[in-house]
């Protein structure tokens, strides 16, 4: 499997799935 | 005293922009620049010149950037780490923050050392010395989507947590 890190644009998607997930650590965490 | 947390936002703002707008010159343009300057023999222009000043610039805005984030935390520091008392958001944004910090000097520094010649190394060396600090700093491209994304909004925009 290619990694995301070699294109930009896999960085910029792994990043953006990485907000969502952590999003959700982080509000189950608050609320 | 309001003056100090105000300096410490403004120094983290502006050692922030520095360091990740440097973070985004080396991997949206450094890296394509690099491999067409190989291909017609320039390439030393940007590794004699540009690399090294703009890693200077990099590295000390990354350190400038977290000592002031932690000076603006102050007495939350702790509850900010640990995700407690309602400074997840925030938290969280630290510590990406953090972990793109130890890439920097850790990971990528030492071995754009050995790629640019300050520090000697083989040219094996020299080729894995060259994917690590790659993919550290593309890791840093991917940690630093989320990590402004909790800056931005984990303490100031609360609702987006439901607060």
């Amino acid at each position: 499997m290619k990694n995301p890190l070699d294109s930009l644009w896999g960085t910029i998607i792994s990043g953006l799935v990485l907000t969502v997930i952590l999003y959700f650590v982080v509000k189950s965490l608050l609320t | 005293m309001e003056y100090f947390p105000a300096l410490a936002r403004w120094i983290h703002f502006m050692a922030g922009v520095m360091w990740i707008g440097l973070l985004y010159y080396f991997n949206f343009v450094q890296v394509a620049a690099l491999k067409a300057a190989t291909a017609d023999g320039t390439a030393a222009g940007i590794t004699k010149h540009v690399a090294p000043r703009a890693l200077l610039f990099f590295r000390w805005a990354a350190v400038v950037t977290w000592v002031a984030g932690a000076a603006l935390l102050s007495d939350r520091f702790v509850d900010a780490f640990l995700l407690r008392q309602g400074m997840a958001g925030i938290g969280m944004g630290a510590w990406l923050g953090t972990i793109m910090l130890f890439n920097v000097w850790v990971l990528i520094w030492p071995n754009q050392q050995k790629i640019l010649g300050l520090q000697p190394a083989t040219d094996e060396e020299k080729n894995k010395a060259r994917r690590v600090a790659f993919l550290a700093s593309r890791a840093n491209v991917m940690l630093s989507i989320p990590m402004l994304f909790f800056m931005a909004g984990g303490w100031s925009h609360r609702a987006l947590f439901g607060l």
